[in-house]
Parts: C-alpha cells; sequence; structure tokens
C-alpha cells in the first residue's frame, strides 16, 4: 500500500477554485457560442472569484494557528487567508469593470484572469523558495499574456513584451538570489532558513539581497520599478486596475512573510534595505508622478509612491507593521482599482488614451464617476474620509513606534508633494471646462453601464467605509499579524 | 447627543442637498433651511448649557480605534460653545448671501457650503487629537473646490498657495498627531497626559500659524481672500481661522503647557508683528477685499495675544474677540461683496459717494464698521480691552502694540467707509445703484444685532468662556446630559 500524502483540501480551495474557474473559462472559449461567450466566461470568472474569496474567509475563520502543509512546502495562516480574501475580491471587481469591454479573446481573458490570481492566492501560502518561485512565475507568465491581450493595439502588445523582458529579469534575479540562500544553509523552507542560523554568512546575505530586489520588481519599488508606467499604460485598463491592486498585495504580503520567517537574525541588514527601497520609491514615484500628463502613467507612478508607503510598514519589521500593511492594502486595493475603472470609463467615451486634460469636465459631466474619482484621489492624497488616511497614520505609527522617526518624516513630506498631481486630477475634473480642452466625445450620449458603475460603487464604499469602520478591519489584519513570527 | 446632532445635521444636510435633483430654488430653500436649523440646534444647545458647571458638556464618546485608543469624543467646554454659535450664525448669513446672488450648479455649491459647516462644527467639538486632525483636514476638501470652481479669475493661483499652506502645517500636525499618540497610547485630549514635548508642540503651532494665519506665515491669505466667493471668505475669515483659535487654546495651551510657556515670548513676537503689519497694509490696500483681508490678519494677531497673555483674562478677552471678529468679518465681507455687485469692482478709487440716497447701505456700512474699529462702548473694543489687559503681564510693549492696534484699526476702517460712501462717486458708481434691498439687510441685520447685544452685554461672552485665572484647571471632563 503506498502511503498517500494527506491533503488539506480547504486550504488550497481558494486556488482551486479560481483554477477551476480558469478551466471552465477556457472550455467556454471554444465550446461556447461565440454571442453568449463573453457574458458567459465572464459570470464563471465572477463566481469563482466569490467563491475563492468565501472558502479564503473560511480558511481565515478555521485557522486560529498556523500550520505547514505538503511538506511544509505551503502554510495555511490567517495572512496568507486575509491576503487571499483581498485578492480574490479585487478580482470579483475587475470583472464588473472588464465584463463591458468588447475584445476578441474575452475567454482567454477570463481564463487567465482566474489563472493569475490563482497564482497570486498560491504564492502568499508559499512556504519555501521553490513554491514562492513557482507561485511568482505562475503569475506572472498569465499577466504578461493579459498585458498584451489586446492584440490589436500596438501598445498593448509593447507593454507585453517590456513586462516579459523586465519581468524575466526580476524573476532571474529572485531565482540566483534563492540559489545563493540554498547554497549558504542547504535549506529550501522559510523557516529552515532561520533555523540553519547561517549567521553572517556573506552568500546568505547576498541570496537575501538578490531576493529582496526579485521582489521588489513585483512591488515596482523604485528603482526596479522601470517597467510600471509603460505596462500600465499600455495594458487594457482593467487589466492595469488589477496589477496595481493584486500584485501589489501578494508580492508585499510575501516580502514581509520572507523577510520575518527565513531572516529574523539579518533584521537589522533588512529593515535599512527595505527603507531604503520605501524612500527611493517615495521620492522618485512622486517627483515622476508631477511630470505626467497621461492618467495611467501618472496613477503607475502614484502606484510606485504607495509602493514606497507601505515598504515603510515592512521596515518598521515589527507586528504593528505588519498589521499597518495590512490595513493599507484595503483602501489601497479599492481606491486603485476604482481609480482605473473610472478612467476605463473615460477611455471608452472618448475613444482614445487618457490624459489629464481628456479629464476636463468630467466631474459635471458625470456626477458620480467625477465624485468617485474624487474620493480616489484625495484616499491616495490621505484625506480624511477615506481609509486612505488611516493607512498612512497606521504606517506613520508602526514607524515611529519602531524607532524610525526619519521615516515618518520622509513620508510626509512625500505626501505633500503628492498632493500636487492629486488636487491636479480633482482640478481637472472639476475647474476646467470640456470646451476649454476641445473635448468631443465619440458619439452620442455615452451609454449606460450599470456593472461599471457597480465596480465604482463597491470600491467608494471600501474606501470611505475603511475610514469609518476601522477596528473590525484592523482586528483581522492583526490577528493575520499574529502568524509571522515576530 | 447635542453635540452630534450640530455636527451630523449639515452633513446629512448636504448629501440630501446634492442627491436630491431638485429644482435651483428648492435646493437653495433645502440649505437655507438646513444652516437655520443648524442655529436653532445650537440656540437650544446654548440655552441648556450649565455655564456655573465648568468643564466639558454634552459630550458623546464612541470607540473608534480601540487598539491605537483613537475615539469618537465630542463635547463642549464654554468657550467651544460660543466659537460653534458664531459659526453657525455665520454660516447661515453666508449661505443666505449665496442664495441671494444665486450661485451656479447650486447643489454641489450648497453641499459643499453645509459640509464645511458640520466639518468646522466638528473642529470645535473634538476631544479626540485624531477626530480634531480629521475635521480640520476635512475643511479644506469643501474650500478646495469652493475656491476653485467658483472663485474669480485668478481661482486657480489662489488655490495652488491656499493649498500648499495648509497642508504643510496639517502635514507637520500629522507627524505630531503621531508623535503625541503613539507616545501616549491614546489620542483622547482627555485621558492623556500633558507633554512637555516642544518640537510636537511646534508642530501643531505652525499649522495653528498657518490657519490663523499668523505672520509670517500668511502668504495665501491675501490670494485666496481676494478670489473666493465673497460668502466664502466671509466663513474662510470669520469661522475657519477660529479654528485655529480653538487648537491653540485646547491643544497647544492646554496639552502642552511647558513648551507654550517657554515659546510663548517668539509667539507674542510674531503676534504682534502681525497687528502691525497687518494693520499697515490694510491701510495701504488699493480695494476692499484687501483692507478686510488684512484687517483679518491684524485681529488674528490680537486674538493669539490674548490667548498667549496665558491668564484668564486674556484667553477669556480672545474667546470674546474671536465671536467679535467671526460676526464682524463677515458682515464686513458681505458688505463688500454686496457694493462689489453694485459696482462690478472692489478698487476703492473707483468707488465713493454711496451715502447719497442709499441711506440704509449708509446706516449699515457705518454701524458695521464703527463697530469693526472697536469705537469705546463696542464689544470689539471690550474683547481688545481684556486682550491688553490680560497681556499686560507679559510686557507693557504688548499692550502697547494692542491699544496702536486699535488706532490702526480706526485709521483703515474711516479708509474703508469714507471710500464707499463718501467723496466724489466714483467712475464705477452709477446713479441707478440701488440701496440695500431686504433681501440683503434680513443677512447682515441679525450679525449687526448680535454685535449690538455683544456691545451691551459683552460679559455674557467673556465671563463665561473660560472661568478660571489657572487655566489648565479648566479642562475637567465632567459628563452632563
Amino acid at each position: 500500500m503506498i502511503e498517500t500524502p494527506k491533503v488539506d483540501w480547504l486550504a488550497l480551495s481558494p486556488t482551486l477554485a479560481l483554477l477551476g474557474a480558469s478551466g471552465v473559462a477556457l472550455l467556454a472559449a471554444v465550446l461556447v457560442p461565440s454571442w453568449m461567450r463573453r457574458w458567459f466566461t465572464a459570470t464563471v470568472a465572477f463566481i469563482g472569484f466569490v467563491v475563492a474569496a468565501i472558502f479564503a474567509g473560511v480558511v481565515f475563520a478555521e485557522t486560529p494557528v498556523a500550520e505547514s502543509l505538503l511538506s511544509e512546502s505551503m502554510v495555511r495562516d490567517r495572512l496568507a487567508a486575509l491576503a487571499q480574501i483581498i485578492l480574490a475580491v479585487t478580482g470579483a471587481v475587475v470583472v464588473l469593470v472588464a465584463a463591458t469591454e468588447r475584445r476578441r479573446h474575452a475567454g482567454e481573458y477570463y481564463a487567465l484572469l482566474t489563472a493569475a490570481c490563482a497564482g497570486m492566492v498560491f504564492f502568499v501560502g508559499a512556504e519555501n523558495l521553490m513554491t514562492l518561485f513557482l507561485g511568482l512565475e505562475w503569475f506572472s507568465l498569465c499577466l504578461y499574456i493579459l498585458v498584451a491581450i489586446d492584440t490589436e493595439r500596438e501598445t498593448s502588445l509593447e507593454a507585453g513584451l517590456k513586462y516579459v523582458i523586465v519581468g524575466g529579469f526580476g524573476s532571474a534575479i529572485l531565482l540566483f538570489g534563492s540559489a545563493f540562500v540554498y547554497g549558504a544553509t542547504a535549506e529550501l523552507g522559510f523557516q529552515q532558513i532561520a533555523a540553519a542560523e547561517a549567521g553572517d554568512d556573506a552568500f546568505l546575505v547576498a541570496g537575501l539581497a538578490m531576493i529582496l530586489a526579485g521582489l521588489a520588481f513585483k512591488v515596482s519599488a523604485a528603482p526596479f520599478h522601470m517597467w510600471t508606467p509603460d505596462v500600465y499604460q499600455g495594458a487594457p485598463s482593467s487589466v492595469t486596475a488589477f496589477m496595481s491592486a493584486a500584485t501589489k498585495t501578494a508580492a508585499l504580503v510575501l516580502t514581509f512573510r520572507i523577510l520575518v520567517t527565513a531572516f529574523p537574525d539579518e533584521i537589522e541588514v533588512w529593515t535599512i534595505a527595505v527603507a531604503v527601497l520605501a524612500c527611493a520609491s517615495l521620492v522618485w514615484g512622486n517627483l515622476a508622478a508631477l511630470a505626467q500628463r497621461d492618467v495611467k502613467r501618472l496613477l503607475a507612478y502614484s502606484s510606485i509612491s504607495h509602493a514606497g508607503f507601505m515598504l515603510i510598514a515592512i521596515a518598521a519589521g515589527t507586528e504593528r507593521g505588519a498589521e499597518a500593511l495590512l490595513y493599507y492594502l484595503v483602501p489601497y486595493s479599492a481606491m486603485s482599482v476604482g481609480a482605473f475603472a473610472v478612467v476605463a470609463a473615460r477611455e471608452r467615451e472618448l475613444g482614445k488614451p487618457l490624459t489629464l486634460e481628456s479629464l476636463a469636465g468630467f466631474g459635471w459631466e458625470r456626477p458620480f464617476y467625477g465624485v468617485a474619482l474624487w474620493v480616489f484621489m484625495l484616499g491616495f492624497a490621505g484625506f480624511p474620509l477615506t481609509g486612505g488616511m488611516f493607512g498612512k497614520l497606521f504606517v506613520f505609527s508602526a514607524a515611529y513606534d519602531a524607532g524610525d522617526w526619519w521615516l515618518v518624516l520622509v513620508g510626509v513630506a512625500a505626501t505633500a508633494v503628492s498632493l500636487a498631481y492629486y488636487l491636479n486630477v480633482v482640478r481637472w475634473l472639476y475647474m476646467r471646462t470640456a470646451v476649454e480642452a476641445s473635448l468631443v466625445a465619440v458619439g452620442g450620449s455615452p451609454p449606460r453601464n450599470p456593472l461599471l458603475a457597480t465596480a465604482i460603487g463597491a470600491a467608494v464604499i471600501v474606501t470611505v467605509g475603511s475610514f469609518f469602520v476601522v477596528q473590525p478591519i484592523l482586528d483581522m489584519a492583526s490577528d493575520a499579524a499574529a502568524s509571522l513570527p515576530f | 447627543m447635542l453635540t452630534t446632532l450640530l455636527i451630523v445635521l449639515p452633513i446629512a444636510g448636504a448629501l440630501v442637498v446634492a442627491a436630491l435633483p431638485l429644482p435651483r430654488a428648492w435646493t437653495a430653500g433645502l440649505a437655507l433651511l438646513v444652516a437655520l436649523a443648524e442655529v436653532a440646534v445650537w440656540a437650544i444647545a446654548a440655552a441648556r448649557f450649565d455655564f456655573d458647571g465648568a468643564g466639558l458638556q454634552f459630550s458623546a464618546n464612541q470607540e473608534w480605534v480601540d487598539s491605537l485608543g483613537i475615539s469618537y469624543s465630542v463635547g463642549f467646554y464654554s468657550f467651544s460653545l460660543w466659537l460653534v454659535g458664531a459659526s453657525v450664525i455665520v454660516s447661515a448669513a453666508a449661505i443666505g448671501y449665496a442664495v441671494w446672488v444665486g450661485r451656479d450648479r447650486p447643489r454641489a455649491y450648497y453641499a459643499l457650503m453645509l459640509f464645511l459647516t458640520g466639518a468646522v462644527v466638528a473642529t470645535f467639538a473634538a476631544q479626540d487629537l485624531l477626530l480634531f486632525y480629521v475635521a480640520f483636514e476635512a475643511m479644506l476638501i469643501p474650500l478646495y473646490v469652493l475656491i476653485g470652481v467658483w472663485g474669480g479669475s485668478r481661482r486657480g493661483a489662489a488655490t495652488l498657495t491656499f493649498v500648499v499652506y495648509t497642508m504643510a502645517g496639517s502635514l507637520l500636525m500629522l507627524a505630531s498627531v503621531v508623535a503625541f499618540g503613539v507616545t501616549q497610547g491614546t489620542f483622547s485630549l482627555i485621558e492623556s497626559e500633558r507633554s512637555d514635548q516642544t518640537w510636537i508642540f511646534l508642530g501643531f503651532a505652525v499649522a495653528f500659524a498657518i490657519k490663523a494665519p499668523l505672520f509670517p506665515l500668511h502668504g495665501w491669505l491675501p490670494l485666496s481672500y481676494r478670489e473666493a466667493p465673497v460668502e466664502v471668505t466671509a466663513v474662510l475669515s470669520g469661522v475657519v481661522s477660529k479654528t485655529a483659535i480653538y487648537g491653540f487654546l485646547r491643544i497647544g495651551l492646554e496639552r502642552f503647557p511647558e513648551p507654550a510657556d517657554d515659546l510663548a515670548g517668539l509667539v507674542l513676537v510674531l503676534a504682534a508683528a502681525g497687528v502691525v503689519y497687518g494693520s499697515v497694509l490694510a491701510f495701504r490696500a488699493p480695494d476692499l477685499r484687501g483692507i478686510v483681508a488684512y484687517s483679518s490678519l491684524a485681529q488674528m494677531g490680537l486674538i493669539v495675544l490674548g490667548l498667549f497673555a496665558l491668564n484668564g483674562g486674556g484667553i477669556a478677552g480672545a474667546v470674546l474677540q474671536s465671536v467679535n471678529h467671526a460676526l464682524i468679518s463677515c458682515a464686513m465681507f458681505l458688505l463688500v461683496g454686496m457694493v462689489e455687485r453694485r459696482c462690478g469692482t472692489g478698487e476703492l478709487a473707483a468707488l465713493g459717494g454711496m451715502a447719497r440716497g442709499r441711506p440704509v447701505l449708509a446706516t449699515v456700512v457705518l454701524t458695521a464698521g464703527m463697530i469693526a474699529l472697536a469705537v469705546p462702548g463696542s464689544t470689539t473694543f471690550a474683547g481688545e480691552f481684556l486682550i491688553m489687559t490680560g497681556v499686560y503681564g507679559q510686557g507693557w510693549g504688548y499692550t502697547a502694540v494692542v491699544a496702536l492696534g486699535i488706532v490702526l484699526a480706526a485709521m483703515y476702517t474711516l479708509r474703508l467707509i469714507s471710500a464707499i460712501l463718501h467723496q466724489r462717486p466714483g467712475s464705477a458708481v452709477r446713479e441707478d445703484a440701488l440701496d440695500l434691498r431686504p433681501g440683503e439687510l434680513s443677512l447682515v441685520l441679525p450679525l449687526v444685532a448680535a454685535l449690538l447685544v455683544l456691545s451691551a452685554y459683552p460679559a455674557l461672552v467673556s465671563d463665561r468662556a473660560i472661568d478660571s485665572r489657572e487655566y489648565t484647571a479648566f479642562f475637567q471632563p465632567e459628563i452632563s446630559p
């Protein structure tokens, strides 16, 4: 009798739900008649995301103590479960944004979207350098194709190519670093690496630096952010929305996990390295955003600066930092998806890429989208009445608590600079008229789009709701943070 | 409950006004109704307020973020009650003026004005540092749009300087809030310990000095006050600036007694410089709004002098003068707006001679002007006299500056009155320019009437502002219905 490994199906259920949805969507791309293909696959993907979110919620509720799975290659804990909830909900909202987009490869689009999210959901539970790399490549490959999926658009193809090359480079660095770490410790599991106590082995530190760099590519932290503006600009807006929220969530959560679990003895080294990354992202992201005219590029640089804020939480290296990061991800994901959804709405109206000029008068023409984009911009800038404010507050509190008061000052200065471009968007929305910018809509009155409006409404509710309902989110975040060995 | 109602009522009103697709007149009427209801609620609160029992009243407390010690904690001290009263009256008058002139895009406009009112009241009521920060910042959101959309031709530059200045202050304050709250483990202004950290105090002080504004951080003032719609300027100078006074008093002086004492000299010198500098600029200003705007700078300097006298008398004077200035600057700005509407300009050179054939305008401008220049017997004189005597303890020179301020106020205010009413009719004054209409009169008259009542009995506010020579002992939490 061959002994079969015990499989914790519940822990894998979010991944499996998404993979199942992906498979059904892929089959439907061939088998379902073309007139209902788009709606059918979108529905399947939406159901997949919702089911995955529910399963992740169940895992969160049922897992008070972390446990290792599959010969310690995966971990089932609340940190992974919370990240999975955020990822799956993000995916569900993105489906609503994408549902009314017309494209040739609708079936493949949803198959890849769910597969990418499955990869991320797998990735945040990685407990071993091999599963880490497997998850990373899994979602990256899906994203490479998604970015280039609108094959009739040259910019989409260009963005896809850039992403493949730079992303491949990042993965290679990560793999190289993993090899160094394995060489230094002869271990692959995070906990085993920590237990090996390789001390100040130069290979271990070099490996740590390279792993951090590889993950920084995915986080799009400066100076590893070069691909971000081009890819965010060229990719279909719904894909950009997904990447800006979900890729960051997955990569940041895993960065915190590997640093704390595998390299507790090197905390002096990586807190400084992460702090440097954070400062570089804040400085570069904010300054470059000031010069942007294209709204998607502007949001791309803004996402780089937000990576900087969230890296401050990691640089704190404390449980409080983990709480701050996990809280920050909730409003940030909502604002990001929402902002790109509004961009998508305006793009469809005008039928061209969106510059700041093309937002002129939008706030008065479409009051709901206008107010929504206004809320998102205020949220990004950390104004009250949005969760963005508490995100910044918690990050700063964590940094101050950990003694990094200088990071608080850098963050405050970065916030001050960021106001210039966030409020500039508001200025174009409300304080300029369409006549001034001589804008012409593609034709007739814009189509009603209840699904897109629902997605944006949900993003607004989360953005504003996370300001008023802080404690429940924070409780979940601190439960999740407790599963890391601080 | 009353406190929460005062905060929530205008904000709920704002949401309703924004959401309901009513005709223009209905929207305007609804907004005015909400603003008047707010005044009524405040009147009920004032009637039920126990001025003999010191400490916090009408307090409400609701956990918000337990793990960091952040709560929704509100309540009124007697001085906050007066500041709120002035605010709701000024807001109602400003909204009334907007109804009278018929602002474009009414739903957005009135929603933002009501939201601003709610944020201001929340700032005055906040007993939690983070809630205070939230309300203080939230004021900026409607102001940015109100100036940027409905403002004058240079509104772009005005919003930019306004936001850059205010946010620089607010973010320093945020750093201070984080430092204070994390060190103490609670953000409550009642439960936290008093702090002796000079750096944290400075973060707050700079934010308030910008908001007030205090010399030399007033760079945003002239442009914003000139470019904003006139009733928004009335709210900005009358009410929003007072949140800084509240901040100085409730947070600066009370939570940081030692740093406040150490740095009082610096603040007093800046405030005194502001009194003289603002008065001189007001005297030199070429337009109506310039005069009133710079006079606000001088008046805020006076009020801060009273606060940093660091004794009960000076603080009582500062509170009285805050209420006075809220009412008088609102009245003056609204009158300026009415003159500008008749003449199409506020340039002094193009005005003059409006008294002839316009008795109501002449009477109202003269009455308001006399109160503004602190004629003896007026409530402003009472306030400035209290500040004068209060600040004597810090050095006779400051008293002399306050006295000089009163003299200079007479000079620039008389210049304003005479430029509108007297001399030859200016080029912009048309023969058929109307006298004040009943609608306009009904906006200004309540403000002037309130000032006359206070003139008859200034102790109504000053004796009920802060009832202790030892001002830090005043802030006892006391729960009463």
